[in-house]
């Protein structure tokens, strides 16, 4: 395990900082990286992608997170009084189980002009005018891959709180009944303190996630068009086994791996807390 | 007994929203059963309707990307790299959760940092150590890497669950006489049939589904695993690609996690929940 997981994380770092020869070049490669606009791409900003592949992963994260988490808890609470809600959680949790590569392909194919559900469904409303292939455009391709990850990870969050809704007692609700707190009164001072834990994991682990994502962006847009929808993962590995140049790919997976160790700090801070 | 009004309106929205979950699943199914020119104006267009199995014959039999060969390269490299950890992870564990030792927070510690990592801080040097022992294009490379890479969670996992484990009924054993190996084969290992469970499907469904340690690997075409031949299937040209082959092969490459899923859904919730929240 040393061997194979410990000892790679620290050599990339270490490779980082080597030219292609071998030779230590300090903070060359990570100048170079910058230079190329693959990562940071804020010339003109604001404007539409692409704007790089780290400023990508941050738009996934502004978007994503909220949306996934806040829809995964309301699932959670509605299902949690319906007759066969475990049905619809099976349902809405296949997302999860699905390979990310049919993912991307199922994000792919729902945009797609003709053949996919959601341009049926916005001509079925009247706005068949706006339809087309949405992972096909730069100003639209992030963000369809973005709300199709959303339909793929909900149901984590929906199991987490509805694992987690399970274990607070009924006793509390009905006490806030008889004292009398309204809906929303009990969702804000019992139910969402008491997730308090799991939210912490389905946070960290869903952020996680948005930094990781490579297989949906590979298979649905490869990174475009014209890198329009590129993300550290998949920038990394189009430089290190597309490209052959390890020194640069090895500035973005360290940077993955700080960026990921420094998300999951305060989960680990808060687990020995307890 | 009077129903509710927020009740029905409460469901009305749950299999609404079930409903819309499972459109694209849907699609997927309808273009794979009907040959591509029939979806070509959506499948949810029914204005003609010839039911085929042919999408999954081609998928299937490709000319130079069957899956059948795909499904077989993946449970090669899948059922090694679920059990392999899993016995090592359980052994592991067992004795984290039985002996104490002084450094057991900051093992507990890197064991946590290393799972949340993503595989591309590991590739580089992994594919120049497997390039240096002429393990690329070679499914033992995949499997140790699948293996190491799986026993950070499950060493955590087998721990927390044995540490819930009594251990009055070992320590009998132990009076009258057993060793630890033979505790842990007869007794600790039967009790903890349900974990082994949970391990084993969130496991071999990981490196089931799995796409860049694949990438990174295997090359030759008769050797690619069934994610990567999805990358394949279906191309009649480099911005078209034929959505009724292609979904038939999506098909058949989600069908075993999907149905481990549906049959072992208890384990793999447990999993799941142990994995992310008892941590």
């Amino acid at each position: 395990m040393i061997i194979l997981v410990l000892f790679p994380i620290l050599n990339t770092i270490y490779i980082s900082f080597l030219s292609s020869k071998g030779e230590f070049v300090g903070l060359d490669n990570y100048a170079d990286v910058m230079e190329s606009k693959d990562i940071f791409d804020l010339e003109g900003f604001p404007k539409r992608p692409p704007l790089g592949a780290f400023i990508h992963n941050m738009i996934w994260i502004f978007i994503h997170l909220p949306l996934s988490i806040v829809s995964g808890l309301i699932l959670a609470i509605i299902l949690r009084d319906v007759k066969g809600s475990s049905v619809v959680k099976t349902l809405v949790f296949l997302g999860m189980v699905t390979p990310m590569v049919v993912g991307g392909l199922l994000i792919r194919y729902t945009f797609e002009k003709d053949v996919g559900i959601v341009n049926g469904l916005l001509s079925f409303v009247g706005l068949g005018n706006l339809a087309r292939s949405w992972t096909a455009y730069p100003d639209t391709a992030l963000f369809a891959l973005i709300f199709g990850s959303v339909w793929l990870w909900t149901g984590f969050s929906m199991i987490l709180y509805s694992a987690g809704l399970a274990t607070i007692p009924k006793d509390y609700y009905e006490a806030a009944k008889i004292d009398g707190a309204g809906v929303f009164k009990t969702f804000f001072r019992i139910t969402l303190p008491l997730l308090r834990p799991i939210t912490v994991t389905v946070v960290t682990m869903t952020i996680l996630y948005e930094l990781k994502i490579f297989d949906v962006v590979l298979v649905a847009t490869y990174g475009g068009p014209g890198k329009a929808s590129s993300v550290l993962a998949f920038q990394m590995w189009l430089y290190a086994f597309m490209y052959f140049q390890f020194n640069r790919a090895a500035v973005v997976a360290s940077l993955l791996t700080v960026l990921t160790t420094i998300v999951t700090i305060p989960m680990i801070r808060f687990v020995v807390k307890r | 007994m009077k129903v509710k009004k927020v009740t029905i309106i409460v469901h009305v929205i749950a299999w609404f929203v079930a409903l819309m979950w499972i459109l694209p699943f849907m699609g997927v199914f309808m273009a794979s059963i009907r040959p591509y020119s029939e979806i070509i104006r959506g499948w949810w267009n029914f204005s003609s309707f010839n039911p085929t199995f042919n999408n999954f014959v081609g998928a299937w039999s490709h000319r130079d990307f069957p899956l059948s060969q795909g499904v077989l390269n993946s449970l090669i490299v899948a059922v090694p790299s679920t059990f392999i950890p899993l016995f090592v992870g359980a052994l592991a564990g067992y004795s984290f959760a039985r002996f104490s030792f002084p450094i057991k927070n900051y093992i507990f510690l890197t064991v946590v940092l290393l799972m949340a990592l993503p595989q591309q801080s590991v590739a580089i040097p992994l594919f120049q150590m497997m390039m240096k022992f002429g393990l690329v294009d070679n499914f033992l490379s995949l499997i140790l890497v699948h293996s190491a890479w799986g026993l950070p969670w499950i060493i955590l996992f087998m721990r927390n669950f044995f540490s819930a484990l009594p251990v009055e009924v070992e320590e009998a054993a132990r009076v009258d006489g057993a060793s630890y190996f033979k505790i842990f084969y007869k007794i600790v290992l039967p009790m903890s049939l349900p974990a082994l469970a949970s391990v084993s499907v969130l496991q071999f469904m990981w490196v089931w589904n799995d796409l860049f340690l694949a990438l990174i690997f295997i090359y030759s075409d008769s050797m690619k695993l069934a994610t990567q031949r999805l990358l394949y299937i279906g191309r009649t040209g480099p911005y078209h690609l034929d959505w009724s082959i292609l979904s038939a092969a999506s098909i058949i490459v989600m069908i075993a996690p999907v149905l481990m899923f549906v049959l072992l859904q208890k384990y793999y919730i447990k999993g799941m929940v142990g994995w992310t929240i008892k941590g």
